[in-house]
């Protein structure tokens, strides 16, 4: 596209595809413990396809 | 609901419920501000006659044509449909030590206290909290428990029982326990550094950036500077270790120039940091004010320019708070249900107690049961798991919902007096922090 640079491959409703397993890691568990955010946590299942 | 915004040279729109995020020319920017869904295969005469260049803007239309039918423009919120409250609890966190040997001033949990007066968690108490998270987790494998306090270290045998417990009970049960420790790094030697190294997959160790920052705010009981004595400690961690760690800090409104801290760990080698606002009640003199948001702002932006700019040098770092995988982040039933205090993550106090979360141990009200009389008070539960993204107003309203998940349920408590009622200083601060995160993508996709 010309007039467009799109910075992701998929969207969320793609991904919600046999998502949703509740296996990812509650996010104060991560770093911050005071200011809660989600994106920023890895999704289990694609890091469990990265390590296979 | 699009987000479009200018920063650093890039025209950037957001179509948040899809999570498709796009750099534009000036023209589509400016054309995309104009339209309203549904969109039809041509542009509409009446916005295309407010062009000079009619051409150049019918082809951009063409191209943002393309990315509605593709769903990656104008799509639809997620509604409450998308959550899925299951009751089960998956992540514990272990107050092991209401106490600290240090005395820093901005702690919310009153230098270790939480204002319930000096105690360590016993084993058996320990014990008795994995035991709870075997039986609530149900058919979770992946379980997390982290040593949180004051400061765990010292309580570090308990600790390192508590962990011969898990790992010796988890291989009967089929789960995976990922242990974690937050310390404030004075207690480490050789012995818990190995510890630590060996089975906790992520290690937090509290700094606040250079000395003068750090030392301000982060004192011994004698009120002496901790800087000297925790950096080479947390070097010696960090080199010996291979999984996750954050060296993380806290600014508060006497330091707003917190850009300088951040690099200044990046520049000691550390390549794993998170500096984050500080979480006080609204009387304090440290806690943030909307006067202070121009300021932070421009940090945040100052911070993300670095970190581009070091990144194209080879000595790149990763800032928690600017942390996005636009391909491989959490799925949107995680971003929808947010952090999961009091539905999925719970903490244990010394004394046995269960609260919705770390912070919520200094709010009587909210003590969800006790691991010796067996109480859980599940309907509290479901009113936490009830609390999320699509049924917030004011949350289906913003277009980073999808990136906070409904921010920090005790955050919102401390400041504003119920869980459910959105902090806006927080809420300003994660849009701010969204929008240079992105920027960052657009200018190293640049690089591509």
């Amino acid at each position: 596209m010309k007039n467009v640079k799109t910075l992701n491959k998929t969207t969320y409703a793609k991904k919600a595809q046999n998502a949703g397993c509740g296996e990812c890691q509650a996010s104060c568990q991560s770093a911050c413990k005071t200011s809660c955010t989600v994106a920023n946590q890895k999704c289990e299942k694609k890091t469990a396809d990265k390590k296979n | 609901m699009i987000h479009f915004y200018k920063l650093n040279g890039y025209n950037i729109a957001l179509d948040s419920p899809s999570g498709a995020v796009h750099v534009l020319t000036d023209i589509a920017h400016d054309l995309l501000s104009r339209l309203n869904p549904p969109l039809g295969d041509s542009c509409p005469a009446d916005i295309l006659a407010g062009f000079d260049d009619r051409e150049a803007t019918a082809e951009a239309y063409g191209d943002l044509y393309e990315l509605y039918r593709a769903g990656m423009l104008f799509s639809e919120d997620w509604d409450a449909e998308t959550v899925h409250p299951t009751g089960l609890i998956k992540s514990l966190c272990l107050n092991v030590s209401h106490d600290c040997n240090m005395r820093c001033r901005y702690c919310f949990a009153e230098t270790g206290s939480f204002s319930r007066g000096r105690s360590l968690m016993s084993f058996e108490t320990g014990k008795r909290a994995l035991d709870f998270l075997f039986e609530k987790s149900g058919p979770r494998k992946n379980l997390e428990v982290d040593f949180f306090g004051g400061e765990p270290l010292m309580n570090f045998d308990v600790v390192k029982r508590l962990v011969e417990y898990g790992r010796k009970t988890e291989r009967a049960l089929g789960k995976n326990i990922r242990f974690t420790i937050t310390t404030n790094g004075s207690l480490l030697d050789d012995d818990s550094i190995a510890f630590i190294n060996a089975h906790m997959s992520n290690a937090v160790l509290s700094i606040d950036g250079c000395r003068e920052t750090n030392d301000k705010m982060r004192t011994f009981e004698d009120g002496s500077g901790t800087y000297d004595d925790i950096l080479p400690k947390y070097k010696r961690l960090t080199a010996g270790r291979s999984a996750d760690y954050y060296v993380r800090g806290t600014f508060t409104r006497e330091n707003l120039n917190f850009c300088d801290d951040v690099l200044h760990l990046a520049d000691l080698g550390f390549d794993q940091i998170s500096v984050e606002p500080v979480v006080l009640g609204a009387d304090s003199k440290l806690s943030l004010r909307a006067e202070d948001l121009p300021v932070i702002f421009a940090e945040y932006e100052k911070l993300a320019a670095a970190m581009i700019e070091r990144e194209r040098e080879g000595r790149g770092f990763n800032f928690f708070h600017f942390m996005i995988d636009l391909d491989a982040g959490p799925c949107v039933y995680k971003r929808v249900k947010g952090c999961g205090s009091g539905s999925e993550y719970a903490a244990v106090t010394p004394d046995g107690d269960i609260y919705p979360c770390h912070q919520f141990v200094s709010f009587p009200r909210y003590r969800m049961g006790n691991l010796y009389d067996g109480s859980f008070d599940t309907d509290m539960q479901k009113r936490f798991a009830g609390c999320n993204i699509t049924t917030n107003q004011e949350c289906r309203a913003c277009w980073a919902k999808y990136y906070c998940g409904g921010g920090c349920a005790a955050n919102n408590l401390s400041q504003c007096g119920d869980p459910v009622k959105p902090y806006g200083i927080a809420c300003e601060l994660e849009r701010k922090r969204v929008e240079c995160a992105l920027m960052i993508k657009a200018a190293l996709a640049d690089d591509e």
